[in-house]
């Protein structure tokens, strides 16, 4: 039996459904579609492209190639990897596809391992390109086989969204005959993918005059139900994991009429059958409140439509089935209070990261100046806001460190230093630091390279073995490009390499290079093979499918 | 038939070990199975739970609800009284007594063991101990899963052949320390 998390199901549904290549950039929780992909005897027996992409802008452009040659793509990542992706994203709604092409985005309300909860379903709406919300494991896996169809019938991109729930459970499914892959075909119109304002105009007309076509696919979806039962006191309209709430709820069946809703954009028709019908109706959606919104329609909102903007349930963070229970009035299971005594366990550097002994250098080197003149970026590093490190003071996105000390040194506070992961610098970190050579400000650029993309678990990056040629490269003095090892026993002489380069007016890179001790401790254990692994926490999922 | 459990403890300890045997012994059992896990960030030494559930009917919710879990199985004490709001009022813990330091302000044991000791189906195991003494110290959590299977709807013998199977590519050696391992804890409850 085939025993999936959600983003296995989807990866697997994937290659079933004729992908021929996945292109991604890891982030909780989108990372293992794309590592399931990479282990793939299937995959690698067919040569599906899998390897990991720069940052998820790249990743997406690929993607949108191989759809132009006629072939099945696939793009996975996190919801703020659609920042980063945006400008293809938007514009591909434009260019649309030529073989089916699918953009996976994992949204992480309740903020598990992310710096924001948006709901990426507002930017399938911006862009008004379909978009596809799988409700269970089985719903993931057959997802990708209607979603490249649909892809390719209107030649559009469709954006499937996905959450931390689905992504990171699993349950058992059902799997299909795998369907071939589409052989090389360029488009048809050779100027379908030129977005010259003249052409990109009637592009614009033809989605404009798509969009009573989609609702029409939403109205027929498999992936929107209406559900009809006999108590018209209320309506429910749940959409992906909430529809598993809310029946957890009513083992014995939902007396309500219910609308589960997968498919995007709304099913017109079937909304106004269950608000005419009900005399109010309740909304259940994990992160924002789209659909409640477009219900409400100010100034016409009647009182009728309940849900997170009335306060019936949580304006923010991830549902649950209690939190349903409450909404619909249900009387909840007696509950024990968790004591007082219990202490909050943050996560943290491990023993023994190299991050650890960077900062202990870092504090150490800058005690003689002013606080608050660290930037930080996204990574196991960013715990080195706790203590007993207390070593950065920001944390926005990925390749902020650079240009936030930039612009911050443009303002006069000197030096102003950048701290960075080997990973993060190859995603968006290369164009902050040539601003800042260009600017010759007084720097200081610390890439902590553990030669890994270390916090969504191991994975290759684009930047390994490259890091002082991209530096020297873009302009850094040479002998300013320093390497250091983050090791107790360096300790003093790192302080010193550090406070050298402080006292530099110009431009530093000081490469922080010492390999993560989990792969360093996974790659020790390849060369053994003999290790038990009974609390290896990540790899018994193969076992179990 | 439906049983729902919290599994709990720190990033690393080996807690989705013990849901992939649970998980696989109730599969071969033709049960469904949904179980919902931490990735990401949490594992880096912080708490992790996972929510496993199993049934002989379609389950919905990959979340159990407050209140309604049958078991909190969890790899150290005060992981396990987090995580109280989920248990049942007749729900059993079954926990290893032996606690996990990484933060500097660890409650005092004492008061950790004697709040525990306050819930009314409560089974603290010294599966650390125990798998120290029988010098496999990292198949404690087979310590603790062989304690929690006196509560568990599935045969010892399904959960032993799922630790089989599962440790199959490791060799005879480490399966047989497993599976002893299993047994030890599963004495140490009396059934």
């Amino acid at each position: 039996m085939f025993v999936p998390l959600g983003n296995e199901a989807i990866a697997q549904g994937a290659l079933d459904a004729g992908l021929s290549g996945v292109y991604a950039y890891p982030g909780t929780p989108s990372t293992e579609i794309t590592e399931y992909i990479q282990r793939s005897q299937q995959a690698q027996a067919r040569g599906v492209h899998r390897d990991w992409s720069a940052n998820e802008k790249t990743a997406m452009e690929a993607a949108l190639g191989m759809s132009y040659v006629g072939k099945r793509a696939m793009v996975c990542m996190k919801h703020v990897g659609l920042n980063v992706a945006a400008d293809p994203f938007m514009n591909s709604a434009l260019t649309g596809a030529n073989g089916g092409i699918i953009y996976v985005v994992a949204d992480d309300p309740s903020m598990h391992s992310s710096q924001n909860e948006q709901d990426s379903r507002f930017f399938g709406k911006f862009a008004m390109i379909p978009v596809l919300e799988p409700s269970n494991q089985q719903e993931a896996y057959d997802v990708p086989f209607y979603a490249f169809e649909l892809s390719e019938k209107y030649t559009i991109p469709v954006l499937v969204r996905m959450t931390t729930r689905l992504s990171h459970s699993r349950a058992d499914i059902t799997t299909r005959d795998p369907i071939p892959e589409n052989e090389i075909a360029l488009p048809t119109n050779a100027q379908q993918f030129v977005l010259l304002p003249a052409l990109a105009r009637k592009k614009y007309a033809d989605l404009l005059k798509q969009q009573a076509d989609f609702i029409l696919e939403a109205e027929q979806s498999p992936f929107n139900r209406y559900e009809d039962h006999s108590d018209y006191g209320l309506g429910i309209i749940a959409s992906g994991i909430t529809y598993n709430y809310l029946m957890e709820n009513y083992p014995d069946g939902c007396p309500y009429p219910v609308l589960k809703i997968g498919q995007y954009p709304l099913p017109t028709k079937l909304i106004a059958r269950l608000v005419d019908s009900c005399a109010s109706v309740l909304v259940l959606e994990e992160g924002m409140p789209l659909i409640e919104e477009q219900l409400r329609g100010y100034p016409f909102d009647t009182g009728k439509i309940r849900g997170r903007l009335d306060g019936s349930l949580p304006r923010a963070g991830e549902l649950n089935p209690t939190l349903v229970a409450k909404a619909l009035g249900i009387e909840t299971s007696p509950t024990f209070t968790v004591p007082p005594i219990v202490a909050n366990r943050p996560p943290q550097l491990c023993q023994g990261c190299p991050h650890g002994d960077t900062f202990t250098a870092l504090n150490e080197a800058l005690d003689q100046y002013s606080k608050g003149r660290v930037f930080s970026d996204i990574g196991c590093y960013t715990l080195g806001v706790l203590p007993p490190y207390n070593a950065i003071n920001t944390c926005v996105d990925m390749g902020a460190s650079i240009t936030m000390a930039k612009g911050a040194a443009d303002a006069g506070l000197l030096p102003a230093i950048a701290v960075i992961g080997d990973s993060t610098f190859a995603h968006s970190g290369m164009t902050g630091l040539l601003d800042v050579i260009n600017a010759n400000k007084t720097v200081k650029i610390f890439i902590v390279d553990n030669q890994t993309t270390a916090m969504t678990g191991g994975q290759h990056h684009a930047g390994t073995g490259h890091l002082e040629n991209i530096a020297i490269g873009l302009g850094v003095p040479e002998d300013h490009v320093r390497v250091i090892t983050p090791l107790p026993r360096q300790h003093a002489d790192n302080v010193k390499v550090i406070t050298e380069e402080l006292n530099y007016e110009g431009v530093s890179v000081i490469i922080a290079r010492r390999e993560c001790i989990e792969t360093a401790k996974r790659h020790r254990k390849t060369a053994k093979q003999n290790d038990s692994p009974q609390s290896e926490d990540t790899t018994q999922q193969k076992e179990l499918a | 038939m439906k049983y729902d459990i919290i599994l709990s403890g720190v990033g690393g300890q080996g807690v989705l070990s013990i849901a992939a045997i649970i998980g696989m012994a109730a599969v071969k059992g033709k049960m469904r199975l949904k179980q919902a896990e931490v990735h990401g960030m949490s594992q880096r030494g912080g708490a992790v739970q996972s929510h496993l559930r199993i049934a002989d009917q379609p389950i919905y919710s990959d979340l159990i609800a407050e209140g309604n879990a049958d078991m909190v199985l969890s790899m150290e004490p005060m992981e396990t009284l987090r995580y109280v709001s989920y248990l049942q009022p007749a729900g059993v813990i079954v926990a290893d007594s032996t606690p996990f330091v990484n933060i500097p302000d660890y409650p005092e044991l004492d008061d950790i063991i004697a709040t525990l000791r306050e819930y009314p189906n409560v089974y603290l195991i010294d599966a650390t101990g125990l798998a120290k003494n029988m010098r496999a110290a990292r198949s404690s959590n087979m310590v603790l899963l062989g304690a929690a299977s006196r509560f568990l709807p599935l045969e010892a013998s399904t959960l032993e052949a799922a630790i089989t199977s599962i440790f199959a590519r490791k060799g005879e050696q480490v399966i047989a320390q497993n599976i002893n391992a299993f047994r030890q804890g599963r004495a140490s409850v009396s059934g």
